[in-house]
């Protein structure tokens, strides 16, 4: 039969020779190619002390942006939900009452707005049809749980923090992805 | 009563009693399990008689390889309440008159012993290992070559008889 | 009271021997499953264990804690008192050996000579032999009890195993006796403790003896009682809890017992090389003694692993050949060969 690579290797059926029948030698080879482990880079890290450095296209869980004076970003437009390829992104709209003006940057905003992280496939299309700049995807996982009604994320588990109230958490929320613009 | 006598008594009812547990219970293994125990009695006793290397001998090749094939094949077998024989009346019959007259030698022999020539414990050193060696090597020389004759000839029946497939063993794989 | 004429300080001596053995052993089984686990990460450039305190030096706890938190399942259709002295007798065998090795020489305490070895029986090297031909009860008995098929397979695959190897260790054993002269562990330590160590004069004989310890633990490449690719778990099939710990336990103490036999037997057991004990005080010497048995029983746990963690299974057939075609002539070559060159020297 033709070979469809070159890489396949005829197995050698010769009878073997007395130092192979001796078994010894073969074993003592083994046995130092293991020994020779022992003095290698070990590739594990331990993880929760040492963190890999992400990579720049890393898509993690989602955050639902606020503007620096911490309004929410999002005016339920609804277009991350059409370009959600795993439909997983729901909402509802509602309008801005006059005294919110402080909550929300525009005239409607999200009253309700989940993400069913079972179905999300961190594709990141929502981060791209977003025309607010209300929606990214951050650099960290979802955690696991217990129950499957709890991956289902609402706004509480989504907004990231507020930018006046808590600057430290809001800057660590923010990560590097949101600054990719600023830095371009 | 010193504790020689009071291990003596005790290895004694263990050998017997697991004895009898051995020919009354119905399953095979449990059979084979209370044998085990008679030989490790039987063992106790050796060593109250001076005579480690025997005891230790019996457990290595009774206990420990022959009743290890025995239980090998009980288990292989799988016998168990179903797969008993039909129980045969006659068959039983001369087992009963094979037995009693087994029982009547025993117990005439045992009638005849001379209570006061009984064996010491602790004492002798028959059972030695320097002392049965050169007792084997010197003294029985001649027997013990011919049984080691006869078990060579055993070995290689085994050999001959475990032969017999060999071209079936030995075709070419594929 | 005849019973209370036994020296009773010689009494409490060995009993509080016995009981520092028992636990030491069982604590060097615990953290050898440790160091087996480190010795596999090592071996294969990973981390191993290092959770559970520092270095994960606790994880042996754990999982002991683990293992008693366990369900605790008896089959059904099981043999139920068979069951449970499977594991027990496993045990019991796997300790039973510790009782003639010399673990050091004599310690001055309290004005007694105590010797660092439960019994001194003159046939110990027979004795050591009849446990280890006792330990397969336990895989049996308790593979049996099962009720299972692929327990009771891993039980004969045991038994055959254990027996068909066991008669070239007893003829390479042999062969060590017709040098040594003697049964007795403590006289054959003195003898390598004047003399070389046995390994010089044995070295075909080592090597039998090497690989049939490793097949009467039932470890890699010799594992088959319980390939868990072929069998589940062999023999340990349906335990659970801590009486599957049993099992995994006592192979872990069988692997330390037979490290500390070939050291004895081959290595000069608690004999420092190159150090004179006579010119030592007794208890520095015996410290030093048990120091270096220690060490060259950890450089054989080690081995055990570096080989578990090398060489695969064995086919059985191939299993079977090793033993009876290839070990078996090999002990009775040595034998012979030993034999001889006693015998030209002697003349």
């Amino acid at each position: 039969m033709q070979a469809l690579t070159n890489k396949a290797k005829q197995v050698s059926r010769k009878p073997m020779s007395f130092m192979e029948k001796m078994y010894l030698p073969a074993i003592f080879k083994g046995m130092m190619i293991t020994f020779m482990h022992i003095f290698k880079k070990k590739p594990t890290i331990n993880y929760p002390e040492k963190k890999r450095p992400f990579s720049p296209v890393f898509r993690g869980m989602q955050i639902l942006n606020r503007d620096e004076e911490g309004r929410e970003n999002c005016t339920a437009c609804g277009l991350c939900a059409v370009a959600c390829p795993a439909e997983a992104i729901t909402m509802e709209a509602a309008e801005r009452q006059t005294g919110e003006e402080n909550l929300y940057k525009e005239e409607k905003y999200a009253a309700k707005y989940e993400i069913n992280m079972l179905r999300c496939i961190f594709c990141g299309l929502c981060e791209e049809a977003c025309p607010k700049d209300a929606i990214y995807l951050s650099e960290t996982f979802t955690p696991a749980d217990y129950q499957r009604k709890q991956f289902i994320y609402g706004k509480n588990d989504l907004l990231i923090p507020h930018p006046k109230e808590n600057p430290e958490a809001y800057k660590k929320a923010l990560g590097n992805r949101a600054n990719k613009e600023m830095v371009n | 009563m010193n504790i020689t006598t009071l291990v003596f008594i005790l290895l004694s009812v263990m050998s017997v009693g697991s004895a009898i547990m051995m020919i009354s219970s119905k399953s095979p293994v449990h059979s084979v399990l209370w044998l085990i125990v008679v030989f490790f009695a039987i063992s106790g006793h050796y060593i109250l008689l001076n005579a480690q290397f025997l005891a230790i001998v019996n457990i290595i090749v009774y206990a420990g390889a022959i009743m290890v094939l025995f239980l090998f094949v009980v288990m292989l077998m799988n016998l168990n309440a179903e797969t008993e024989p039909i129980k045969n009346y006659r068959l039983q019959l001369v087992g009963i008159i094979s037995g009693g007259a087994l029982l009547l030698v025993i117990v005439s022999a045992v009638m005849k012993i001379d209570t006061e020539q009984l064996v010491e414990m602790k004492v002798g050193d028959a059972g030695l290992i320097k002392v049965l060696g050169m007792n084997l090597f010197k003294n029985y020389i001649l027997p013990f070559e011919i049984s080691s004759v006869l078990f060579l000839s055993a070995m290689i029946g085994a050999v001959v008889i475990g032969k017999k497939d060999d071209e079936v063993v030995n075709k070419p794989e594929n | 009271m005849m019973l209370l004429s036994i020296d009773l300080g010689l009494v409490i001596e060995k009993l509080v021997l016995i009981v520092v053995v028992i636990s030491a052993s069982l604590v060097i089984a615990m953290y050898t499953t440790f160091a087996e686990r480190k010795v596999a990460a090592i071996l294969q450039d990973r981390r191993g264990p290092n959770r559970a305190g520092p270095f994960g030096l606790l994880q042996p706890l754990a999982d002991g804690l683990k293992l008693f938190f366990k369900e605790e399942i008896i089959p059904a259709f099981s043999s139920k008192f068979l069951f449970i002295m499977g594991p027990a007798l496993a045990m019991l065998t796997a300790m039973m050996t510790s009782a003639v090795i010399p673990w050091g020489d004599k310690v001055e305490l309290f004005g007694r000579h105590i010797s660092l070895q439960i019994t001194d029986v003159n046939v110990g090297v027979l004795y050591v032999f009849g446990v280890v031909s006792l330990g397969v009860y336990g895989i049996m008995i308790g593979s049996w009890a099962s009720n299972n098929k692929f327990s009771l397979l891993g039980g004969l695959r045991a038994a055959s195993q254990i027996i068909s190897y066991e008669l070239a260790m007893g003829i390479s054993m042999i062969a060590l006796l017709m040098v040594t002269g003697t049964l007795s562990l403590k006289e054959m330590v003195v003898q390598q403790q004047v003399g070389h160590w046995n390994i010089i004069n044995q070295p075909l004989g080592f090597l039998i003896f090497l690989v049939c310890a490793f097949a009467e633990c039932n470890r890699t490449p010799f594992d088959l009682p319980e390939a868990e690719n072929e069998l589940i778990g062999g023999y340990h099939t349906e335990y659970s809890s801590m009486k599957l710990g049993f099992y995994l336990f006592a192979e872990y103490i069988n692997m330390f017992i037979s490290s500390v036999i070939m050291a004895t037997l081959f290595f000069g057991g608690y004999d420092m090389p190159f150090v004179n004990e006579s010119l030592l005080s007794p208890n520095v010497a015996a410290l030093i003694g048990v120091a270096a048995l220690m060490a060259k029983v950890s450089c054989f746990i080690f081995l055990f692993m570096w080989v578990r963690w090398t060489i695969p299974r064995f086919r059985y057939d191939q299993l079977m050949h090793l033993g009876w075609r290839i070990l078996i002539p090999l002990a009775l070559f040595n034998m012979l060969l030993t034999g001889g060159v006693i015998l030209y020297f002697h003349k």
